[in-house]
């Protein structure tokens, strides 16, 4: 009982700020408490948190990506050019990106695994690849006309009340629900935690290690593209330099989430705790309008400090017992 | 090192490979524009496509020392970009103020630099935290404090003494360069003729036995981390003074990349365990040489990371060992 509680404590930490950040906010700020504030938030961090979902699932498995936010940028861009100015179907652009998406996340997944090369540096490649090739397509960002695109971002899921969730948080939730079930209810997701845990024990066990890891860097692609398509809705437009620093964020949401950066123990849950952290305190920086946009940068790096401080003191208690 | 690689035979020293990458670049430029290796002298200054590698990659090849010596105890520094951004900062607030000297000015931006390293190696060494992560936090919340620093403004320097830094001429040939040969001649004879390189390596190869054996492992762990907080802060300022301002948001933005690329190319392991100062400043100059050829085939700026990223994925292929036993394995299956 003691152990498992243990475990949890992480997500149960992270719970806690996520009720004391938004309970503070609340009454630092009138209007802070609503339904509206917590809808935005969702519909503010959708990006991020899809990506976060695809990075978790990496860091289960004791690896990294960097090459996410280049990946949106890419997605965004192209998309817009083929729309605009190739007279694509939104759709067949969408599915033409989830395709390179899904190439680029295999090649990297194979080198890392084949060749036994450190992920970091490989997906670093990665970024490169797909930033670079986004500048290529176009510098400039484009705006989006296309009738479908319209109909999309006026689509809102209602709530009740005058509330509605925009198709962005929707696609959010959406995400989050197959990475929950992914990493816990299903035999790939047990196999991520176990390569993550002791890899050269998955292989004794006779886990498919190889294709494991191979498929989930092309998942985590593919959910970067699908994070850069909600960006298109978001924002209206392709833009080459979308999601720079992104996957910087996106390994912090994990992190503050509880999720053991050297693979092996999660939860998606946190990371959805995570998402939640996050975009309360960029909602309270919009709130208050005196504290600057770098400021999240601090509160981010300070959360990321004392979440892995946590973690160590676990990690050796844990060892202890 | 002398010893070392004269005991192997030319071809299997790790230098060769960046040496020729760098010629290779070289030649094709040379085709491509004869005048590339030109250089002529104005105001008894020389001036020209070559000099002009040597002052841009000079903060390259800074960020790649400090980094090839965190890489050799088998860590990273993410966090020398934001570190560049802070010394800037610090640099350009205080020179605001006209009652401050330049002199305290430069030691106040590189303690600054000092400062984040301490934070880096304390996290690492002493609280035992993996490098990518703890460097992580530096990286995020030093380009925040960096930000804070300069209240998030481009600041614009005109102190002129200032931007001899990274303008300067001393002897006809550029000052930035020159510090940094200095620093990289102060460096190797630090770390080949005293223990402190033995150490360093010791360190990244195996950490329990470097400990056994009586090293104070974390402490040396702490140091690189040091080190390499210091150069950044000086390619921070060489940045600054370049440009005569501090812009927080974009200076050093990407160049912890380019300096484990440098490093990597130089035929340093990212494993850790030894180290080859000469492959990072050969492996800079090999990418700031990439990014002129760019430049003179017409590739915009922006472009610019994809053939980097291809040279980085070749460069990797060639050092696995896992990938040379593969492609033999292809060769020799291709032809029976």
């Amino acid at each position: 009982m003691k152990a498992g509680l243990q475990r949890q404590l992480p997500l149960v930490t992270t719970a806690g700020i996520f009720a004391l950040l938004f309970a503070t906010a609340g009454f630092m700020y009138a209007g802070f408490f609503s339904g509206r504030v917590l809808v935005n938030i969702l519909g503010d961090t959708a990006s991020l948190g899809i990506t976060a979902v695809g990075m978790t699932l990496v860091i289960f498995a004791g690896g990294i990506d960097l090459s996410v936010g280049a990946v949106i940028g890419f997605t965004s861009i192209f998309c817009a050019t083929m729309i605009e100015q190739h007279g694509w179907h939104p759709a067949t652009a969408a599915l033409a990106a989830l395709a390179i998406g899904a190439a680029l996340g295999a090649m990297m997944g194979t080198l890392i695994q084949k060749f036994k090369l450190p992920a970091f540096l490989i997906t670093l490649a990665g970024m490169f690849l797909a930033r670079g090739s986004a500048y290529w397509i176009s510098t400039e960002s484009t705006g989006i006309k296309h009738p479908l695109y319209d109909r999309l971002s006026q689509f809102e899921f209602p709530l009740g009340g005058d509330l509605g969730l925009p198709l962005t948080s929707v696609l959010l939730l959406a995400v989050l629900m197959i990475g929950y079930v992914l990493a816990h209810h299903t035999r790939f997701g047990r196999n991520l935690l176990a390569i993550g845990g002791n890899e050269q024990s998955a292989v004794l066990m006779g886990l498919p290690v190889a294709s494991t890891k191979i498929v989930v860097y092309t998942l985590n692609s593919v959910f970067a593209v699908i994070a850069g398509l909600v960006g298109i809705l978001y924002t209206g437009s392709g833009n080459p330099s979308l999601g720079i620093g992104l996957e910087l964020d996106a390994i912090a949401v994990v992190v503050i989430g509880g999720t053991l950066l050297s693979g092996g123990r999660g939860h998606m849950l946190g990371t959805l705790l995570g998402i939640l952290v996050f975009g309360t305190i960029q909602s309270a920086m919009l709130f208050d309008g005196r504290l600057n946009s770098w400021w999240i940068r601090i509160v981010v790096g300070s959360l990321l400090l004392v979440f892995i401080l946590l973690q160590r003191a676990l990690a050796r208690g844990g060892r202890r017992a | 090192m002398a010893e070392r690689s004269s005991s192997l035979a030319w071809r299997r020293s790790p230098l060769v490979w960046p040496v020729v990458g760098l010629a290779a670049l070289v030649v094709l430029n040379v085709v491509l524009s004869p005048t590339f290796l030109r250089i002529s002298v104005i105001d008894g200054h020389l001036y020209g496509l070559p000099i002009d590698i040597l002052n841009q990659g000079a903060r390259g090849m800074l960020l790649a020392l400090g980094m090839t010596l965190v890489i050799a105890t088998g860590g990273v520094d993410l966090s020398v970009g934001s570190i560049m951004a802070v010394a800037g900062a610090v640099a350009a607030v205080l020179l605001s103020h006209a009652s401050i000297s330049l002199p305290v000015v430069l030691m106040a931006a590189v303690g600054a630099g000092v400062l984040v390293g301490l934070a880096n190696g304390t996290l690492v060494a002493g609280l035992g935290i993996q490098p990518i992560v703890a460097t992580l936090i530096l990286m995020v919340a030093g380009r925040g404090a960096s930000q804070l620093i300069s209240d998030g403004q481009v600041i614009i320097i005109k102190n002129s003494a200032f931007g001899f830094l990274g303008n300067g001429f001393v002897f006809g040939l550029p000052f930035a360069p020159l510090l940094v040969i200095a620093l990289y001649l102060v460096a190797n004879f630090v770390l080949r003729r005293t223990a402190a390189g033995l150490f360093i390596e010791a360190v990244g190869d195996n950490e329990m036995a470097g400990r056994f054996a009586g090293l104070a492992a974390a402490r040396v762990k702490a140091m690189v981390y040091v080190v390499s907080g210091f150069c950044a802060a000086i390619a921070g300022l060489l940045a600054t003074s370049n440009v005569r301002a501090a812009d927080s948001y974009r200076v050093g933005e990407n160049q912890e990349l380019d300096a484990i690329f440098a490093v990597v190319v130089g035929g340093t392991a990212l494993t850790g365990g030894r180290f080859l100062l000469m492959g990072a400043f050969v492996g800079a100059l090999l990418l700031q040489t990439l990014t002129t050829t760019m430049y003179n085939l017409g590739v915009p700026p922006a472009v610019a990371p994809v053939p980097k990223a291809l040279v980085i994925l070749l460069v990797c292929l060639l050092q696995s060992e896992h990938a040379r036993r593969w492609f033999k394995g292809l060769v020799t299956r291709s032809r029976s």
